[in-house]
């Protein structure tokens, strides 16, 4: 008998530790970054002020720690819902150490200063070729795995991580188009001008949130939730329906980011009606999560990798309202430009992205190493309530300074001068960013748990390479 | 309209958006299906052994919240700009200028009532001080801080020198056209040397310690090249808004070593103006304010 073939697990591995790794990096840097609002004679250092470093912390956890963490599951599910091993091994672990590099490079530019200057895309040129190139290798190993599945049918959850890379791909390459005017100065200017650079970014910028914290994640719940649970996924039908109304509908919603500004009115309105439109799909994705634990709904009671996912779910429900009524612009009049969008991001990031990047990697680590569960149980329990008691600290926080700072802004005097100077809004969000920044230490907390937990796993463990599975009968 | 450069655009756009919402209708309707009794079938498929799904139908009011969304969608473009260049009438400029009107309808008089009030008179009058003040919080005390006090290259108001003129009308002309200062570099004709020579005889000026030789030698320089503006009693004058050299007030210090910054590379400073932007009665109403804050 010929030796059997096994899933490439190697690169799953390498990505899922470092998804852990990153994320207490990220975090850190947030936590960070929060206590200089509390206190500001902590920004010690240019290198080390909360202008650098808050841009250093979006970056490390989205494309870090939420990168890791869909590079991860999306090699990993892609395998085994294809039946088949990864397609150009080279190129997969090439991607590894690419986005590697992209990473440390991003943590020593940031901090020093160079960045383009357009939010959740800073990294200067050079930095952007690397991620053009490191995107288009993921691009080749997924839809070559793909290509050479052993089912006829393509799983729900390779359409969303599919439809992710396919969609980071363009949004990346269009909104990083610059002209570089020097390589060791990094420095480049953007190829629009005006508005339409600031439509362009945020074209990019609500996408990034749409495919690289939607879709990519909502293919990783389309596989470890029903994985978890032991149930058939809900409806194929709402899958259907909620995939492609989702990725066609994100690309409309980028204009709601610039309500009131030199944007075209007719730009602007658009922009609105589809975000609100977009409310029904994004919870289409919830629902089928979500409904897919009938019949197994007492599972949550004991098994704390499904109170990851499905507290995730419930948080990326509630985000995904929020979002829409925020897009509104009379809503939009009062919150812009708040903390109310910091809260609504993490309620996102922390609640959703988070949580359900963090239950996926409980499922996945054991078996990266031929065992089923995690060194201890408990402690994924102590991590999810920490976690959640951190994400509601933080959100809650965020909307109650938010809301406040958009009344101060404008409640105006019996003579129709403003009632509050900037400064007072500022003042009077002390206390809030004091929580704020409980939450965060929570949250993060929780993640040191995971490492401690993630390492005792493996200590000792052999490296696991899982038999490739012949797909099942014909149906 | 403005918004487009042709027509085409405008056709352009009208399409596309409709295209758009009839393609979220269409997703939607060609998976709609009847509930139909009985168990709730699989789909059929089988991945990574365990993975299947139902083909349970859409949810029903799951259904209803994506037409209410499409509908408000039409009536919402129906009603404001976004259907190419309908309805402009009821965009965001329209609105700022209605809105515009209707406060300086409702508070133009509250500001007119004082516009004939002399500056020295309403200054003392506490409620137009404290409206006065309001005003300053919201547009001033970003540069010259909450208590007026200033910082490095903002004045101080509160104090005796006032660079432009400090007589009530002069505080108005300020603030409703703005002031341009600018001080020319000497660093390239007098020469580091020279520099430092004038910047000892400045300090002097005022009776701080100096190098009384370089001072000596500085006093000539300064004869030969700062006396156009600052005076030959360096007391400096509103007419170019030279500083005073020979009193305790500096604007951006008085070490040796700012001195030498500041006539080596001269200074460029301007404050806005604030005329067109507030209207001539809040500007009033704002000086009477600062003619209040000042000790002279």
């Amino acid at each position: 008998m010929q030796s059997q073939a096994t899933y490439n697990y190697k690169v799953v591995r390498q990505f899922a530790i470092m998804t852990v790794v990153w994320g207490i990096v990220g975090m850190l840097v947030g936590v960070i970054a929060a206590a200089q609002l509390v206190w500001p004679e902590l920004n010690v250092h240019e290198f080390l002020h909360f202008g650098r470093l808050r841009p250093l912390h979006t970056n490390a956890v989205i494309f870090a720690f939420g990168g890791c963490a869909l590079f991860a599951t999306s090699y990993y599910v892609v395998q085994r819902t294809c039946h088949t091993r990864l397609f150009a091994p080279a190129l997969a672990s090439f991607t590894f150490w690419g986005w590697q590099l992209v990473i440390v490079l991003a943590a020593i530019t940031l901090p020093l200063g160079y960045t383009q200057g357009k939010e959740y895309a800073e990294l200067e040129w050079p930095i952007d070729l690397l991620i053009a190139v490191v995107w288009v290798s993921y691009a080749i190993v997924f839809f070559g795995t793909i290509a050479k599945r052993k089912v006829s049918h393509i799983y729900v959850a390779n359409w969303f991580y599919g439809g992710f890379i396919l969609a980071v791909a363009l949004l990346h390459i269009v909104n990083s188009a610059a002209i570089p005017v020097s390589l060791t100065g990094m420095k480049s200017y953007s190829a629009y001008a005006g508005v339409q650079d600031a439509m362009v970014q945020w074209w990019y910028g609500h996408n990034a949130v749409g495919f690289f914290l939607t879709a990519g994640f909502l293919g990783m719940m389309y596989y470890f939730v029903p994985k978890q649970a032991e149930r058939p996924v809900y409806s194929y039908r709402l899958s259907v329906v909620h995939f492609w109304a989702l990725i066609f509908t994100y690309m409309w919603a980028g204009p709601h980011h610039l309500h009131y500004t030199a944007l075209p009115d007719w730009t602007q309105s658009v922009g609105m009606v589809f975000s609100l439109i977009l409310l029904a799909p994004s919870w289409g994705g919830m629902i089928n999560g979500v409904l897919t634990l009938s019949g197994a709904w007492h599972k949550l009671r004991t098994d704390p990798i499904l109170k990851f996912l499905i507290t995730s779910l419930s948080f990326y429900g509630m985000s995904t309202f929020e979002g829409p009524m925020m897009s509104v612009k009379t809503v939009n009049a009062l919150s812009h430009y708040t903390d109310w969008t910091i809260g609504h991001v993490h309620s996102g990031a922390l609640g959703w992205v988070a949580m359900v990047s963090i239950g996926s990697i409980y499922f996945l680590l054991p078996r990266m190493y031929g065992k089923t569960e995690m060194y201890s149980v408990k402690l994924i329990n102590a991590h999810f309530w920490i976690a959640t008691i951190g994400v509601v600290l933080y959100i809650a926080s965020m909307w109650i300074a938010g809301v406040m700072q958009g009344l101060m802004w404008r409640a105006t005097n019996p003579d129709g001068t403003l009632t509050y100077s900037f400064v007072e809004s500022v003042k009077a969000s002390y206390p809030f960013w004091t929580i704020r920044l409980a939450g965060g230490v929570l949250f993060l907390t929780g993640m040191f748990i995971m490492f401690y937990n993630m390492v005792k796993t493996i200590a000792g463990e052999k490296a696991y390479n899982a038999p490739v599975l012949a797909p099942a009968a014909a149906h | 309209m403005a918004d487009f450069i042709s027509g085409f655009w405008n056709m352009y756009v009208m399409v596309i958006v409709a295209l758009s919402l009839l393609f979220c209708v269409f997703v939607l309707v060609s998976n709609m299906t009847k509930r139909e009794s009985g168990p709730v079938e699989l789909h059929g498929h089988v991945w990574d052994e365990t993975l299947a799904e139902y083909n349970n139908p859409l949810p029903r009011w799951w259904m209803y919240l994506f037409w209410i969304t499409i509908a408000f969608a039409v009536v919402y473009l129906s009603i404001y700009p976004g259907f190419g260049k309908t309805n402009q009438e009821r965009g965001e400029h329209a609105q700022y200028e209605a809105e515009m009107k209707a406060a300086n309808d409702k508070y133009g008089p509250i500001f007119a009532k004082y516009r004939s009030m002399d500056l020295n008179a309403l200054a003392a009058d506490p409620e137009a001080k404290a409206m006065g003040q309001r005003m300053f919080l919201t547009y001033c005390a970003q540069c010259h801080g909450s208590a007026a006090q200033g910082a490095k290259g903002f004045p101080n108001l509160t104090d005796e020198e006032w660079q432009w003129g400090g007589d009530p009308a002069t505080i108005e002309t300020t603030i409703t056209g703005g002031r341009i200062a600018m001080m020319p570099p000497f660093g390239p004709s007098l020469g580091g040397e020279g520099v430092k020579d004038v910047a000892n005889y400045v300090r002097s000026l005022s009776g701080l310690a100096h190098d009384s030789l370089r001072a000596q030698r500085g006093a000539e320089l300064f004869q030969q090249n700062c006396v156009a503006c600052h005076g030959a009693d360096a007391k400096g004058g509103p007419a170019m808004g030279a500083p005073n050299l020979t009193n305790k007030i500096w604007l951006y210090g008085s070490s040796e070593a700012t001195i030498i910054e500041t006539i080596t590379n001269g200074r460029n400073n301007r404050m806005p103006q604030f005329g067109e932007f507030l209207g001539e009665d809040k500007v009033h109403l704002l000086a009477a304010y600062v003619v209040g804050l000042s000790k002279k």
